[in-house]
């Protein structure tokens, strides 16, 4: 594990376990990733990676350990040695610094594509809407759709529906963005035009967890590479060591059918 | 083949072929025809309907039946009632749909009991059960809960603890005991509706939500509810359409302030029974139409978004755009 204090990373997580039922989907997961660093999140299916992910952002519950992001610990307060469950407001206020991008896109479809990503920033920060319809105008310029501000999403491709989802996230000008399988839901020719936008954030500094199957773009764009198996992280380092050489049985067998 | 081949090659005469006969669907529409004449000749040479009763003179010098001052009165009554007894049932349905799908096992299993009750008592009987509610309490107002039991305590016998009271039988009569029992009926089944509504939103809506940092409030109000909007209009759109002709239940209440009991009165005062129903058909067919076309527009505004028309229309401009803004096929 990295020695790195709470202070100077972005995301910690300590010893995280999450279980449904007596089913266990994390058993005692480790991470630390640093303001800017683009962290890819590999494994087979099950393997919790997504379960870990909606842990950061306190979709999920976590059953044991703490995650820390930019130094506050998600979902609870410490007080006196004791953990005080975070009310409503409080976990909102959290997961307003941290953008999520879901697999399946998750925009409103009664809203324009304007209005989706205006509705955060207007509703929830209560900022001027004139100033956020400049800055959601710039962000759908930004990731390729100034054009259509005004249609439905259901008027749109997946790939386009997508990259609306990243803008929406980064209208709340997050300090971290979680990715959970971004790509896994488009058609094969639409995959590009996604991994393209997130590799222009990552260049522009943003934190960034990718869970994701695209071997190609974790060893590309990626800082730090996790491979996930059986709610553990099995293998951890720089992607081209990782993919290129692997240490673990597991990890090897299971890049050996992705790529 | 070449492709050189396949794009010179004649388009083929396009297809004029016999269609399909349908002798069938013919022997139908003559029956339908001929039983649509039947009806109107009944309308139009049966005298016993009095039309000129209903519409135009029902005694010397009055107005027809259908626009006298007391049926007049009562339609205003009836639209009155519908729309109060909805509201009421409308806003009660919302919360009691929310309770039932809270975490909280008591919230849930309150609006389960409250849907429980009222689905299975007729509405004629709360009807009349409410009108006769009034014999319970002698006044009804706001105050503290067990006013007179804490004043029994401390040894105030005319202590109530009432801010502010009426005497019941004032209260709970006529018009507020028939808009309470309809609107506290419908509320179980606008619950039932809303439920349906919000349960039909995908989970990943309200997570998107979630995860953007809004409230469960601000959740439910700009995200599910607009969207269960779709599920739960249509429904609702009939639950006010019965609501309109469950209106003259109240005459049991009993609401004079109604369109069919001002009507039943002028039957019994001119003994005329027919032309007065046919009066108020006409009425109720006049109003639900009304909501009808209502609902349609209702409907219309909130499938925003959605719908296989609005999704090839946005297409075939996308298409138009990539051809340089023309469009395909049209003759130059």
């Amino acid at each position: 594990m990295t020695n790195a204090s709470s202070s100077d990373a972005m995301v910690r997580a300590d010893n995280v376990h999450k279980s449904f039922g007596s089913l266990e989907v994390l058993k005692g997961v480790d991470l630390v990733v640093r303001p800017g660093e683009v962290c890819c999140v590999l494994g087979p299916s099950g393997s919790g990676k997504s379960t870990f992910l909606r842990c950061i952002n306190h979709l999920e519950k976590v059953n044991a350990g703490r995650i820390f992001v930019d130094g506050d610990l998600m979902g609870y307060r410490e007080r006196g040695g004791k953990l005080h469950e975070l009310g409503e407001k409080d976990v909102a206020k959290q997961r307003r610094e941290i953008g999520m991008v879901f697999q399946r896109f998750n925009l409103f479809p009664h809203m324009t594509v304007l209005q989706n990503v205006m509705e955060a920033p207007c509703r929830v920060k209560r900022e001027s809407k004139a100033e956020v319809r400049d800055r959601a105008a710039g962000l759908l310029e930004r990731v390729g759709l100034g054009a259509k501000m005004d249609n439905y999403p259901g008027q749109l491709s997946g790939g386009q529906q997508q990259r609306v989802a990243i803008a929406r996230a980064l209208a709340m000008r997050p300090k971290l963005m979680l990715f959970d399988e971004p790509t896994s839901a488009l058609d094969p020719e639409l995959v590009g035009e996604v991994l393209d936008v997130m590799k222009g954030l990552a260049s522009d500094g943003m934190t960034m967890i990718v869970v994701t199957h695209e071997i190609g773009f974790a060893r590309e764009v990626g800082d730090n590479l996790i491979f996930m198996d059986g709610g553990v992280v099995v293998e951890q380092g720089p992607p081209r060591d990782v993919i290129g050489n692997p240490q673990h049985e597991r990890t090897r067998a299971f890049l050996s059918k992705v790529l | 083949m070449s492709d050189e081949s396949t794009s010179v090659r004649a388009r083929p005469e396009a297809i004029k072929a016999v269609p399909v006969r349908h002798p069938a669907r013919w022997v139908g529409l003559g029956v339908i025809a001929i039983l649509v004449a039947m009806f109107v000749h009944l309308l139009v040479t049966n005298d016993r309907f009095r039309w000129s009763f209903i519409f135009l003179e029902y005694q010397d010098g009055k107005r027809g039946v259908m626009f006298t001052e007391p049926v007049l009165e009562g339609l205003r009554g009836t639209i009155l009632l519908t729309i109060s007894s909805m509201a009421i049932g409308i806003l009660l349905g919302i919360v009691i749909a929310i309770m039932r799908l809270s975490e909280n096992k008591i919230l849930s299993s309150v609006a389960f009991v409250y849907t429980w009750f009222f689905r299975a008592v007729p509405r004629l009987v709360l009807a009349v059960l409410f009108g006769n509610l009034n014999i319970l309490w002698e006044r009804i107002g706001f105050g503290l809960p067990f006013g007179t039991q804490i004043g029994q305590l401390f040894g105030l016998d005319n202590f109530d603890g009432q801010f502010y009271s009426i005497k019941a039988s004032d209260l709970l009569a006529g018009f507020v005991a028939g808009m309470l029992a309809l609107g506290l009926s419908e509320a179980a089944y606008m619950a039932e509706i809303v439920r349906a509504g919000i349960q039909s939103i995908d989970e990943g809506q309200s997570e998107a939500a979630v995860a953007l940092g809004m409230s469960r409030g601000q959740v439910l109000r700009r995200v599910v509810l607009p969207q269960a909007m779709r599920v739960i209009v249509p429904p609702t759109g009939n639950e006010i359409i019965a609501m309109v002709k469950d209106t003259s239940l109240v005459a049991f209440v009993p609401v004079t302030f109604e369109l069919w009991f001002q009507l039943q009165q002028v039957s019994a005062r001119t003994f005329v029974v027919l032309p007065v129903i046919v009066a108020a058909l006409i009425w109720y067919l006049i109003l639900c139409t009304v909501l009808m076309v209502a609902q349609f527009f209702v409907e219309r505004h909130f499938s925003k978004g959605y719908g296989a028309a609005a999704k090839a229309k946005q297409r075939l401009r996308d298409i138009q755009v990539e051809q340089g803004g023309r469009i395909t096929g049209e003759a130059p």
